[in-house]
């Protein structure tokens, strides 16, 4: 019998996959940290996550956060930075420091046999960080360099400037740092918040991959005296001032080629109701590579390498984003396809062969992004911090599997609104 | 240790499998022996813009993308200098689906004249991007062409000019579609919750078919041994002044090649590495600053560049990498140093191992280098590097005569 390739092998549909969110184990260290833990993997890596109450929303200046979280590993009372830095490398183990709008994250990536050698470092660095004079003033200046740098670039601009306009400059979530806030920055500055934010700060930890034996003896001795949890942290409240302007045409370059192409609307976090059923909507609009923007503006017009739409989480607010590049001539013409496919969303039913595409596609992506040890304890850290628990991880499976075209319907005519949305080129 | 297991087709189709039935998902790769380096001098960009017509649609199946995602999948897809590389994830039991897509895409495309007149301008766009809207975008190109005059990676997997991408007609895509994209010239690696059988049947029903094409014998030019240092000087509206070096290396069957992937290691890899710590961190004459190659398959180019200081000159710059070479070229490292890097690798080669995409994307390069079991052997052959072996491959490399500078200067 001839082999058909005209029709598509038999496929199980992933709404039919039963998703499972492997549980976490929990334990908490003498000092009272918590320690969410996921143990499994075919590599014998490990991961611990240390998550601070020390993200810019706390900060009082501008930088200060960002700054006391990068040179956290920079120097401490017995080691240079350099010192530091190779007993980590030198056992092939990375530490990495990243700082958000509530949060900022020590992380370790380590081989499981060395982690015995690098977590007495990593405690160290937490308790006994000394932010040398030289190391501020080096960072200092590599910043503003790194600064002038990003200010040539059109999609760096853009990213800055919508954040602004959606939720005002003096909120974490739309302020940036300027030279005059590099300058500004001195290390009485950076030495008052890591005593308030990390050395006796709130911390919670994650960890991942294949431990070894003694691990929780391991974390209790180096992490678990430590004076954490001691205080509670209070959330700081920012009040969001939006910009009354909506529309924004912006020359960086008279040079660029091409046009950085922001459009962006408030949207409610997580916890709000819409959520789940938003994510299935954006999926269509823009959220992938088959959505109706890509295949609408890239892979008909050619007028993009790629176009994107998302809901970005923070945990206190939300934005609905689409973002581009585009030709310099077609920058007017991107906008007014992304208003004509709001518009199709708002006036036209989803089909059912569409949907059913992209509610298989979203839950198989899921199924994959939970392989494996990271991406499992990665999930729960979201949850965790967000205050969200197992039963929206299923929420969302099931409003996925169940959601109709007139539902979809419905959140298009309430959020995919051309009015409701900022629109920003910087060419 | 990564177990896999290996077949051939009639039509010279080589098939590896790798089973790990802890993860619900199954990774297909196919990998074409076909990059950059393959391309016709006169249009360039080719094996790339490629790249993009493989999801335009193929003859039996209109659109390649949409059946995939209905299984549940992902993919996607890079074009480098040497090869060209096809993957999509999906849940293993809808593995079917992926075998029909590549399969019916390998057989043949649909050809069609939309796909190449839209791909065409997304390439375009994606050009403009990453290498021209960008600051020091061009340094790549320039740099290509100043190191190589002879061998193909003298021009980027982008392409030359815009101009060659754009010009590409339908008759260029059918030839190199049949010249490139054949069963012998191909390489299908299959990770994940799959058996071999189940692959093995399911490899003969959809890629058996398919005819094999002319075998591809490879010849191309050969760099002549560089004779005299070569620089260029560029002004540009950037705003910081960088310095870009290149030297001549082995490819990844030479004898040094390990030895010279530590050497980039020692010094830049990592922020206790030699450069950043004494050029960033010590002299402050570097804001930033990075030592790597690409790991090419011909001898290619080991890389030093840094972004300046403000007020720091080029003169002051170029000296100060230099004094780097020179006490890596006259001063054995100590052991410690040596084991650290080493350390390093491991762990870097553990860590990459941990997703069935990367072993998959790992089995399929070093079996495209001649037998996927080097894949764990590497780790063995950098425990095989000395001190002495680093620092005699560091003379041979680190030769003025061998090198390529670009003067990248701001304009303001």
């Amino acid at each position: 019998m001839a082999l058909d390739r005209i029709v598509a092998p038999v496929i199980k549909d992933a709404i039919d996959f039963n998703i499972q969110l492997k549980p976490y184990q929990k334990l908490s260290l003498d000092n009272g940290v918590e320690v969410y833990a996921y143990e499994g993997g075919s590599q014998e890596v490990l991961l611990v996550d240390m998550v601070f109450y020390a993200g810019n929303s706390f900060e009082q200046k501008n930088w200060v956060a960002a700054a006391t979280n990068f040179l956290l590993k920079n120097g401490t009372s017995t080691k240079t930075s350099f010192e530091i830095t190779d007993a980590f490398e030198f056992y092939g183990a990375h530490l990495n420091r990243t700082c958000t709008n509530e949060t900022a994250t020590v992380t370790l990536h380590s081989l499981s046999k060395h982690f015995k050698e690098v977590i007495p470092i990593m405690g160290e660095i937490i308790s006994e960080a000394s932010f040398p004079e030289k190391e501020i003033a080096i960072l200092k200046q590599n910043q503003i360099q790194r600064l002038l740098l990003n200010l040539k670039k059109g999609d760096f601009i853009a990213n800055r400037l919508i954040d602004e306009y959606l939720f005002g400059f003096d909120h974490p979530y739309g302020k940036y740092s300027v030279e005059k806030d590099y300058t500004a920055i001195n290390r009485e500055d950076l030495m008052a918040f890591y005593e308030q934010y990390y050395l006796n700060g709130k911390c919670v930890i994650f960890i991942a991959g294949k431990f070894p034996k003694n691990m929780e003896a391991l974390l209790n001795k180096h992490i678990g005296q430590l004076p954490l949890n001691k205080k509670d942290i209070k959330e700081q409240v920012h009040p969001i001032i939006s910009a009354t302007q909506k529309k924004y045409s912006i020359v960086n370059d008279a040079a660029s080629v091409q046009g950085s192409i922001r459009l962006a609307r408030h949207f409610p976090n997580r916890h709000h109701p819409d959520f789940p059923a938003a994510q299935v909507l954006n999926n269509i609009f823009g959220g992938f590579f088959g959505s109706r923007l890509m295949s609408n503006i890239r892979e008909d017009k050619g007028y993009t390498y790629g176009i994107h739409s998302y809901l970005q989480n923070f945990k206190h607010a939300g934005a609905w984003m689409v973002s581009t590049d585009a030709g310099k001539d077609v920058c007017k013409a991107t906008i007014e396809e992304v208003y004509k496919e709001m518009k199709k969303l708002r006036e036209e039913m989803v089909g059912e062969e569409e949907l059913k595409l992209v509610k298989n596609y979203m839950l198989g992506a899921l199924l994959g992004d939970l392989d494996g040890p990271f991406q499992i304890i990665s999930r729960w850290k979201t949850y965790l911090l967000n205050d969200l628990t197992e039963d929206y991880f299923y929420n969302t499976i099931k409003v996925v599997r169940s959601i109709r075209p007139e539902e979809l319907q419905a959140l298009a005519q309430a959020y995919l609104k051309e009015e409701d949305f900022y629109e920003l080129v910087v060419y | 240790m990564i177990q896999f297991e290996k077949f051939q087709l009639d039509n010279g189709l080589k098939v590896l499998v790798h089973q790990d039935t802890s993860t619900p998902m199954a990774v297909v790769n196919v990998l074409y022996n076909v990059g950059a380096k393959d391309e016709d001098p006169v249009k360039t960009g080719f094996a790339h813009l490629f790249e993009h017509l493989m999801f335009g649609g193929s003859v039996n199946i209109p659109v390649y993308d949409e059946p995939l995602q209905r299984a549940g999948g992902e993919n996607n897809a890079y074009t480098t200098n040497d090869l060209t590389n096809y993957y999509c994830q999906l849940p293993a039991e809808n593995i079917e689906t992926a075998f029909w897509l590549e399969s019916d895409r390998m057989l043949s495309l649909a050809f069609s004249k939309k796909s190449l007149e839209v791909q065409r301008k997304v390439v375009c766009e994606e050009f403009k991007e990453h290498y021209i809207n960008k600051p020091y975008g061009d340094a790549w190109h320039k740099m290509r062409s100043l190191a190589y005059t002879k061998h193909p990676y003298r021009w980027m997997t982008i392409g030359a000019s815009l101009a060659h991408v754009e010009d590409a007609t339908m008759e260029d895509v059918k030839d190199f579609f049949f010249q490139f994209y054949r069963p012998n010239n191909a390489i299908l690696v299959v990770t994940g919750n799959v058996q071999t059988e189940q692959v093995k049947q399911l490899a003969e029903k959809w890629f058996g078919p398919i005819e094999a094409g002319k075998p591809y014998v490879r010849n191309l030019p050969k760099e002549p041994v560089q004779e005299k240092m070569r620089s260029m000087d560029v002004r540009a509206d950037v705003p910081l002044d960088m310095l870009m070096m290149t030297w001549h290396m082995g490819g990844r069957f030479d004898e040094g090649y390990h030895a010279t992937d530590l050497i980039t290691e020692v010094l830049g890899g990592g922020t206790s590495a030699r450069l950043y710590e004494r050029l960033i961190k010590v002299k402050q004459i570097f804001s930033s600053i990075d030592c790597y190659h690409f790991g090419t398959v011909d001898p290619g180019l080991l890389v030093i560049e840094g972004k300046l200081v403000k007020g720091i000159s080029m003169a002051v710059a170029e000296k100060a990498v230099l004094e780097e070479i020179e006490k890596i070229k006259n001063e054995i490292l100590d052991a410690k140093e040596v084991q650290k890097v080493i350390n390093k690798t491991e762990s870097v080669i553990c860590f990459e191992d941990m997703s069935i995409m990367n072993r998959a994307h790992s089995l399929a390069f070093y079996e495209l280098l001649g037998d996927a079991d080097l894949m764990n052997k590497e780790l063995g052959m950098y425990q095989k590097v000395t001190p002495a072996m680093i620092q005699q491959t560091a003379q041979k490399i680190f030769q003025d005569n061998n090198r390529n500078t670009l003067y990248y200067y701001s304009k303001s």
